[in-house]
């Protein structure tokens, strides 16, 4: 415990106020440790801003979302209405909606670039893999919070979208009827399930999810932020052991923010004032139309932000099963013959990669449609391990690495297009590829990124003073 | 660095023409003027009331919310309501779901947020549609009804604006199918009167055209204002994002 520190009797009081307070809880402490005296590298570019607006998307959303409750009805049979009574009887409920349906896009815009941030300054490697790992749950988090949020509405897409998603679940072997069951708390997604869901977007998720932004900071500010140079700022520090090239956080990266923040704002209120259905991919046409059971949309497609995975959902056919039964053999082979392993793993890679095979064959191929757009998202945790270049950021990696970055965004739109098309036999073949890169980009990364030539990392960060 | 923000926006772009749905009949532009046109919303409210809410309702929007659109209390109670006598209901209908299922197989969809529901990639958007539709009709006697539509084959709801547009036919003229040899094609070549309405067809197109304005402005009763109030927001944000950017260059410029 901190010693009981005295105050001069003729000090302001603002000053006596502040030493009560902090002889019994860590206010100026913890102020100095996460903004006054948190140093920062001095190179931050334009891809370090999104952390900052996804809380602030964040704080836009749980305000926002307080009001929406106080007037929202989660009842199969009134959903629909309370949503246009806020839109047209509720003050300002246009507003509050508005801001809250564009904030769900926003989030995962600003989310999606900040994660494409951690990857390619190599953000989430030694001594940052917590950091990484706490954001990939929040990431987990914030797609249960947007699927979830996304039934209350009770429009036709919000209805068949659950739907279909749930029954998904139904895919899952000896358990998965149960399961689905579970989930919606009835044979079909009604009313049972639209209050579970309600439940679960207001409270539970929520709760989870600002935790996991606790602990993410925490463990950030803890190790230090990384930079676009992939430079440990802290191996390089004054007489007082601040870091040379750091900068403290306020005031120098809360005015850098606020900048930021200004921008986005606009970028924001322009949508949300001029377009916020944004031309049916914020808010989906089909969802004016109130959610009927019995009529089943001709197009059931989910919201832009979730296409990429719903498209390796799609991709995942009994013909693509057969090629994952052919890569797990090839793996298995070139691992045994290649791998220079002891016999017993020999045999024990072997057994491994029959049984997978078994299972790939046995179970059908919507369950591993599921495995796939699960997978997908588990995979992102294990990338502090999967990634052995030598330099952390992409700009001292060798310049083939730019090409495979390059292409994996391309892959990830490509496959966010496909996800809003309906289905062709052009679009599953292209999305077949895409997912094969997408895992192939990931798992075989331990064996990609050592290839080519690192360049010289600098001892310090590069800066040009502004 | 640049060539991958390049190489996104570009994948963005694709995008954009998603879903574009095939077939059917080109939808004409809606004028958009209309909805902030309070003459014609005023008459495009006239028009709803009398000809589409007998079997329609507009159940979340309410008759005293007519005063956005410039109309007194008093004006709303004598001309526009004939179903109820309080101005802060809902525009309800009268209709039995029975009947209704009796005559056009089902209840006619609620007619509130109707304009947002219509909207269909690469199409255009759900005004287009409904401006499109409503002047789409034509005389077929192989219908129930007798009436058929361009945009919605086999529609079950009547032309119940023909007395303004009067009768019409539709023709057709078989062609040479370009893909397929030997083929013909049955193609729509244009509507026939038959009898004339009560209005020229420049006159019904304007007075369909406020009928959708008044529908697109329901939907959303809000949508005029959140224009303006965005264009307040905007400019105080630019305003705003100037002395950020010099904020921020001011603390930065020490940083050496």
């Amino acid at each position: 415990m901190a010693e009981f520190k005295q105050v001069s009797p003729n000090a302001p009081i603002g000053e006596k106020l502040l030493t009560w307070v902090d002889n019994r809880f860590p206010a100026s402490k913890l102020y100095k440790e996460h903004m006054s005296e948190y140093y920062a590298p001095k190179n931050f570019n334009f891809w370090y801003v999104f952390g900052s607006l996804a809380m602030l998307v964040l704080v836009i959303q749980i305000v926002t979302g307080i009001f929406l409750v106080m007037h929202y009805k989660p009842d199969a049979a009134k959903a629909f209405e309370s949503v246009e009574y806020i839109m047209r009887d509720v003050p300002w409920g246009w507003l509050v909606r508005y801001m809250h349906s564009t904030g769900a896009s926003a989030f995962f815009v600003v989310v999606y670039l900040h994660m494409f941030r951690g990857m390619i300054y190599g953000s989430y490697r030694k001594p940052r893999e917590l950091v990484w790992i706490f954001g990939c749950a929040i990431f987990l988090c914030l797609m249960a919070e947007a699927f979830m949020g996304y039934l209350l509405p009770w429009g036709q897409m919000s209805y068949w979208g659950a739907q279909v998603i749930v029954n998904l679940f139904q895919a899952v072997p000896f358990i998965g009827p149960d399961l689905a069951l579970l989930i919606r708390g009835d044979y079909v997604v009604s009313d049972a399930t639209l209050n579970r869901f309600f439940s679960f977007h207001v409270i539970a998720v929520p709760l989870v999810l600002l935790g996991l932004v606790v602990a993410h900071i925490i463990a950030l500010h803890e190790v230090g932020s990384n930079n676009p140079d992939g430079v440990e700022i802290k191996a390089k520090k004054d007489a007082k052991g601040i870091p040379l090239d750091g900068v403290a956080f306020h005031p120098y990266y809360t005015v850098h923010d606020i900048y930021a923040v200004s921008v986005f704002l606009m970028v924001f209120c322009a949508i949300l004032f001029f377009t916020p259905e944004f031309g049916g991919y914020f808010l989906e046409y089909n969802n004016f139309i109130p959610a009927d059971p019995l009529k089943t949309p001709a197009h059931i497609a989910p919201v832009w932000y979730f296409t990429p995975y719903y498209s390796m959902l799609r991709a995942t056919t009994s013909q693509m099963v057969y090629v994952l039964v052919g890569i797990v053999g090839l793996g298995a082979v070139a691992s045994i013959v290649k791998g220079g392993f002891s016999g017993l793993v020999k045999t024990a890679i072997a057994v491994a990669a029959l049984i997978a095979a078994f299972l790939l064959l046995t179970f059908e191929a919507k369950f591993w449609g599921v495995v796939v757009m699960g997978g997908a998202v588990v995979i992102m945790f294990f990338l502090p391990w999967l990634d052995r270049a030598e330099a952390k950021s992409i700009r001292y990696r060798p310049s083939w690495h730019k090409v495979m970055y390059g292409l994996f965004v391309l892959v990830f739109a490509v496959l966010g297009y496909l996800g809003v098309q309906p289905p062709s036999p052009v679009g599953e073949r292209v999305s077949q590829v895409g997912t094969l890169f997408y895992f192939g980009f990931f798992l075989l990364m331990p064996w990609w990124s050592r290839i080519g030539k690192s360049k010289p990392v600098p001892d310090r960060v590069t800066f040009a003073a502004h | 660095m640049k060539k991958l923000i390049l190489i996104l926006l570009a994948s963005l772009g694709l995008s954009a023409g998603a879903v574009a749905s095939e077939g059917g009949v080109a939808w004409d532009k809606f004028p958009e003027g209309k909805v902030t046109d309070m003459a014609a919303l005023q008459h495009g409210a006239k028009l709803f009331v009398n000809y589409c809410l007998n079997c329609h309702s507009a159940s979340f929007m309410r008759y005293n919310r007519l005063r956005d659109i410039g109309l007194t209390e008093d004006q709303i109670k004598k001309n526009l309501m004939f179903a109820t006598d309080k101005v802060g209901e809902t525009m309800k209908v009268s209709l039995d779901p029975k009947q209704a299922k009796e005559w056009f197989g089902g209840t006619p969809p609620d007619l509130t947020v109707i304009a947002r529901s219509r909207a269909d990639f690469g199409k255009g958007s759900g005004a287009d549609y409904l401006y499109t539709y409503l002047r789409s009709y034509y005389r077929d006697d192989t219908k129930a009804t007798g009436w058929n539509n361009l945009v919605f084959p086999s529609v079950a709801m009547p032309h119940v604006l023909w007395e303004l547009q009067g009768q019409r036919i539709a023709k057709y003229v078989e062609e040479k199918d370009p893909h397929h040899e030997g083929k013909t094609e049955h193609r729509f070549a244009g509507f026939e009167q038959v009898s004339p309405g009560t209005l020229s067809q420049i006159d019904y197109d304007d007075s369909v055209a406020d009928l959708v304005g008044f529908l697109q402005w329901m939907g959303e009763p809000a949508q005029n204002d959140r224009v303006k109030l965005g264009s307040f927001v905007l400019i105080f944000l630019a305003i705003f994002t100037v002395i950020a950017w010099r904020l921020n260059a001011a603390f930065w410029k020490d940083v050496k």
